[in-house]
């Protein structure tokens, strides 16, 4: 069993209401999820002695410590991996309960994703970015779905995946936004709808895209001894890892377009964890864009390179399929918080409150994120 | 099908990618090159990912290359680019072993495939930046 198998558990959990349009500052937005998250926990702010916050967000570890009254906040770092931020955020906490640096580590998310600066401003402004910026950005290739389409494209070109197929996975994600109920997207479409949306910059048509929004969603992570004794049911981080792809300044110089970062990560987590693909009950797969749910799904192993377009036909991401997934929505249709509401929801899902979309007697789940040029996130979890 | 110079996203040379962006202006392609294992690389930066040196060379290259990938934008992301949609944006194979991502011209999107020969052109934006693009590679050229 690795070192950090089991040693801490997701003990609080929060968010705000997700809409297009707030007249709170990203700050409170931020203040507000993570006060939730911190009450669910069964802790006073005072308690957090660990921050890590968003690593191109508007908060600072110092925010923190001014509003909660902490004395003595004993860490605090940030993981710069874009939407694979949060998740390997939980590595990092994880790693700092366990080496006994802190004992309640916050993790907050929270923006105007919306009414503020977009993604095709904020990612230019990103040290991440500045190859990018210098040599590709000149050209009009501004927005992360102009940086990604690309590496679709060829997936699509090498292994005949279809348009259609992602339309499979935006369905899905809507169907189970409006169970949630707390999203910002709540009209049913179809597959037919998807091929009608307009195209954005090819293959990606508009319901391709994930939905920026405005809202906040935030975790507590405390060691296993201590979370036994909290408020909620402990939800054990059995296996955690990041992975950087090849060539991870620019997706362009990659050898492999269709191979990313998560590739590396994900057989780290299941070993630490000791589980099998066929043990996840529920995944929360980061889905800035349909094809990074199936690119992913490849890359995490539970089909093979090229076959991640069948994988997702027939509903088998929805409730009931093969592996059900982001069953509160995603970032396609429930909001963009850079993946920590599916750390929410797989907490949510664990711990048997996932309701109209409850997976059935879910005990293991996983979460991804995926983010800058590549970078993956992975965190398998048990109840 | 120019972007607007004005407010446009120029690139910004830094100390290891100056010699790249100056060799454009006199319509060359040069990429930086291992002064002691040859190795080509590109996008710019100091070491050598194969052999760890950091004596830099450059060499004018071929120009000559083939998509490996692309995508064609409907939507501007920044007010320079409204002008010009749709652009074919190509992820282009140069024969050197190298990528580049960059506009692509003079064909129409629908006939762009993975394998399309292409060459790299130029275009002077202003006396400080030329820029590079791709056009497919007319019949009889070499290479």
């Amino acid at each position: 069993m690795a070192a950090l198998t089991e040693t801490c558990c997701v003990t609080g959990i929060g968010e705000t209401a997700y809409t297009r349009g707030s007249e709170k500052s990203p700050n409170a937005l931020q203040m507000e999820a993570s006060l939730a998250a911190i009450a669910d926990a069964g802790l006073s702010p005072g308690d957090i002695d660990g921050v890590i916050p968003f690593s191109t967000g508007s908060a600072v570890a110092e925010d923190f410590i001014t509003n909660f009254g902490i004395e003595d906040l004993r860490y605090s770092v940030t993981a710069p991996m874009g939407g694979a931020s949060c998740v390997a955020a939980v590595q990092s906490a994880v790693a700092a309960i366990s080496a006994g640096i802190a004992t309640h580590v916050l993790l907050p998310m929270g923006r105007r994703g919306y009414s503020g600066p977009r993604a095709a401003a904020r990612v230019a402004e990103f040290p991440q970015f500045r190859i990018v910026g210098e040599f590709e950005m000149p050209y009009g290739a501004v927005a992360p779905v102009q940086l990604y389409a690309p590496m679709a494209r060829r997936h699509m070109a090498l292994y005949g995946t279809t348009s259609r197929q992602f339309a499979e996975v935006a369905v899905t994600m809507r169907t189970h936004a409006i169970l949630n109920g707390n999203a910002v997207m709540t009209k049913p479409i179809t597959i037919e709808d998807h091929q009608r949306s307009r195209m954005i910059s090819d293959p990606f048509r508009l319901f391709d895209c994930s939905v920026e929004s405005d809202g906040g969603a935030a975790v507590v992570i405390s060691g296993a001894g201590r979370a036994r004794d909290m408020r909620r049911k402990p939800i054990y981080i059995m296996g955690v890892a990041e992975g950087h792809p090849d060539s991870p300044s620019a997706i362009t110089q990659r050898p492999d377009l269709t191979v990313l970062g998560l590739a590396k990560a994900a057989p780290r987590a299941f070993e630490m964890a000791g589980v099998a693909r066929d043990d996840i009950d529920v995944a929360q797969i980061y889905d800035c864009f349909t094809y990074t749910v199936l690119c992913q799904i490849e890359d995490m192993g539970f089909c093979a390179k090229g076959e991640g377009g069948a994988f997702v036909e027939d509903g088998a991401l929805g409730l009931g399929g093969r592996l059900p997934t982001n069953t509160h929505g995603g970032l396609l249709s429930q909001s963009h918080m850079a993946g920590m509401n599916h750390i929410v929801e797989l907490t949510r899902q664990l711990r048997g409150d996932g309701g109209r979309a409850q997976v059935l007697d879910a005990e293991i789940g996983l979460v991804t994120g995926y983010g800058d040029m590549g970078d993956g996130s992975i965190a398998i979890m048990r109840r | 099908m120019s972007a607007s110079t004005e407010n446009r996203l120029l690139p910004q040379p830094t100390e290891d990618s100056r010699p790249f962006w100056d060799a454009l202006r006199s319509r060359r392609l040069d990429l930086q090159t291992c002064a002691d294992c040859g190795t080509v690389r590109h996008y710019p930066r100091p070491v050598c990912p194969a052999c760890h040196s950091m004596a830099v060379a450059w060499t004018t290259v071929s120009g000559r290359g083939s998509v490996h990938s692309w995508t064609v934008s409907h939507q501007a992301f920044h007010p320079a680019f409204q002008d010009c949609l749709p652009t074919i944006l190509a992820t282009v194979d140069l024969e050197e072993g190298v990528r580049m991502n960059c506009r692509l011209e003079g064909v129409a999107p629908e006939k762009i495939e993975i394998g399309l020969p292409v060459e790299v052109d130029f275009e002077e934006v202003d006396d400080e930046v030329t820029l590079p693009y791709f056009r497919p590679r007319r019949a009889g050229d070499s290479g």
